[in-house]
């Protein structure tokens, strides 16, 4: 018998008037794992996370959180997820403790999850801050209260929207060690990123979104392995009036380095080599490697990279 | 079930309008005692609506009535929509509350601040003229059922308005004139034929004129068809509130 999944998610789809947000997507997150969802903007990546707490309605198909239907089970589905909202939300009304025992209250928690609050406060650096109003918080502690308020009923899946985009380097890193704790300590995360060095730094599986349809599911490496091409590395600047079929293969170009797109199939590979030394460009100048994470996605999304060999991650 | 979800929600409510009960509270008190001064020393002596009573203690119950009315409503309107402008309504629809246990709390909370301004308001102006009560048991019936259905008006209103603007259009186009055509400051008796018939399809002068009954034991027409109508009114805006809680329209997209 399968065993229930942290997430499944069956034939989801999402209509709005104008647009087709999400088209019959399915797959499954296991327990106890740490999972990137990528996609550029608008690519259905929130529209589908809202779904997974009830902030959306699909149009049509099912999902589950630890094997309760979102619709018909909200009430055990969303006591099981935690859901880190991409904007920087509050209540002005409210101190941070005030908001924590609120949103704990929600749950149906009292006064025995405060050690619980406390603990939150103390492990997100707010001890300091909890009798502060929310509103007088700089964005940086915001996000953290939003951390804080989504952990309240200690859910076992966790879903991080974007929860780096927009702060500084020191928090960024505090956040991805407490999401690395929460891991550790057996929470499912699902991770959505602008920053594809984080996703390929920190994920076990990664699905890609892009325009509503999941375009790869997989392993990282094995989304890396599967991919049709490696990358020829050329240490010179080749010429731009080069045939169109070499032209196609280009990924970038710089100064004084080419890179290229080479079959990775044995037989076709040695033909494109061939045809390369052909026209004067010799096999042997050419270094393969296998693609980055994020030359794979930018391929797989058809995103304009705008890149020139820079090796770090880039919002996409 | 969660009852504890629903308390919480109910308790915040409270908690929200009572951190700002000067706007609150406070306000609409004062701006509502103007009434009282300037329409009962003009009208005091020249007006007399029910034999034995004077138009002070005809016009208080209606004051506070208008109060509370529209403090319940604000209540429930205000929060609903500024939560949904601010973006922190996605913590309260994250949480495993059902449209019921949500329509309750919303509600509860509505009346709670509906009875605190016009017991405030009551309070102030029995100490600038004598209140007679005729029944107290009518009078809480009838601030419950006001405070009630303008709670409900309020969170349907809350929902469906995308703007401030929208909510004062409500306000101003529906609210007020249901409230100021109601019989506040006069009796629809003293209307003539065709107003007085345009008033008995004004909900709101029935729980007015309900609560002035149990203020002085007089009254346009029969208690009894004040708290049907008012039950009947207050039932229709329940599940009318419900429904579009749980259709999720204009909440969850």
């Amino acid at each position: 018998m399968e065993s229930v999944a942290a997430l499944g998610l069956n034939r989801v789809e999402k209509r709005y008037p104008t647009t087709h947000a999400l088209k019959e997507v399915s797959f499954r997150v296991e327990r106890g794992e740490f999972f990137g969802l990528l996609g550029p903007n608008g690519a259905g990546k929130s529209t589908l996370i809202n779904i997974m707490g009830g902030l959306v309605r699909a149009t049509a198909g099912q999902i589950q959180v630890m094997g309760h239907d979102v619709v018909s089970e909200f009430r055990q589905s969303r006591s099981q997820i935690g859901i880190v909202p991409q904007e920087l939300v509050y209540d002005p009304f409210f101190t941070v403790w005030e908001m924590l025992t609120i949103q704990s209250g929600y749950f149906g928690l009292g006064r025995e999850n405060h050690h619980w609050l406390e603990e939150l406060l103390e492990i997100l650096n707010l001890t300091e801050k909890r009798n502060e109003n929310l509103q007088r918080l700089s964005g940086g502690m915001k996000r953290r209260v939003l951390i804080a308020q989504a952990l309240v009923h200690r859910p076992p899946v966790v879903v991080l929207d974007e929860p780096t985009a927009g702060v500084d380097v020191e928090l960024r890193r505090a956040l991805w060690a407490f999401a690395h704790r929460l891991h550790q300590e057996g929470h499912t995360i699902v991770l959505t990123t602008h920053y594809l060095e984080e996703a390929e730094s920190m994920c076990d599986r990664i699905a890609i979104l892009n325009q509503g349809e999941l375009v790869a599911l997989n392993d990282q490496q094995d989304l890396i392995a599967q991919y049709e091409h490696l990358i020829g590395v050329i240490e010179h600047r080749l010429e731009e009036r080069l045939p169109t079929w070499v032209e196609a293969a280009v990924v970038t170009r710089s100064r004084n380095r080419t890179q290229i797109h080479v079959p990775r199939e044995p037989q076709q590979q040695q033909q494109f080599l061939q045809q390369l030394s052909a026209i004067g460009i010799d096999g042997g100048q050419i270094q393969l490697r296998e693609p980055t994470l994020e030359e794979v996605f930018l391929s797989l999304t058809g995103s304009q990279s705008g890149s020139n060999g820079r090796s770090e991650a880039i919002p996409v | 079930m969660n009852p504890y979800g629903c308390w919480t929600l109910f308790r915040k409510e409270v908690w929200r309008f009572l951190k700002v009960s000067v706007q609150t509270v406070l306000a609409p008190a004062v701006s509502t005692l103007l009434y009282l001064l300037v329409f009962g020393v003009v009208f005091e002596e020249a007006v007399v609506v029910y034999e034995g009573h004077s138009y002070s203690s005809f016009l208080i119950p209606g004051l506070v009535m208008m109060t509370l009315a529209q403090n319940a409503f604000a209540n429930s309107s205000s929060s609903i929509l500024q939560s949904k402008m601010n973006g922190n309504i996605v913590f309260l629809l994250l949480a495993p509350l059902s449209a019921l246990e949500v329509y309750l709390a919303f509600l509860g909370a509505a009346i709670a601040r509906g009875l605190v301004t016009g017991g405030a308001v009551l309070l102030i102006a029995s100490l600038i003229t004598p209140v007679t009560l005729h029944s107290a048991l009518l009078v809480l019936l009838f601030a419950l059922l006001s405070s009630g259905v303008m709670g409900a008006l309020g969170i349907i209103a809350g929902i469906w308005s995308e703007k401030y603007d929208h909510l004062s259009a409500f306000q101003n186009f529906i609210i007020l004139p249901l409230t100021f055509l109601s019989g506040v400051f006069y009796s629809i008796q003293d209307l003539p034929p065709f107003w007085r018939a345009v008033s008995s399809w004004n909900p709101v002068f029935y729980l007015i004129d309900g609560f002035r009954f149990g203020f002085l034991g007089v009254s346009d027409v029969s208690f009894g068809a004040s708290v049907v109508v008012a039950t009947l009114f207050l039932l229709l805006l329940t599940l009318l509130s419900i429904a579009i809680l749980r259709s999720g329209y204009k909440l969850r997209g």
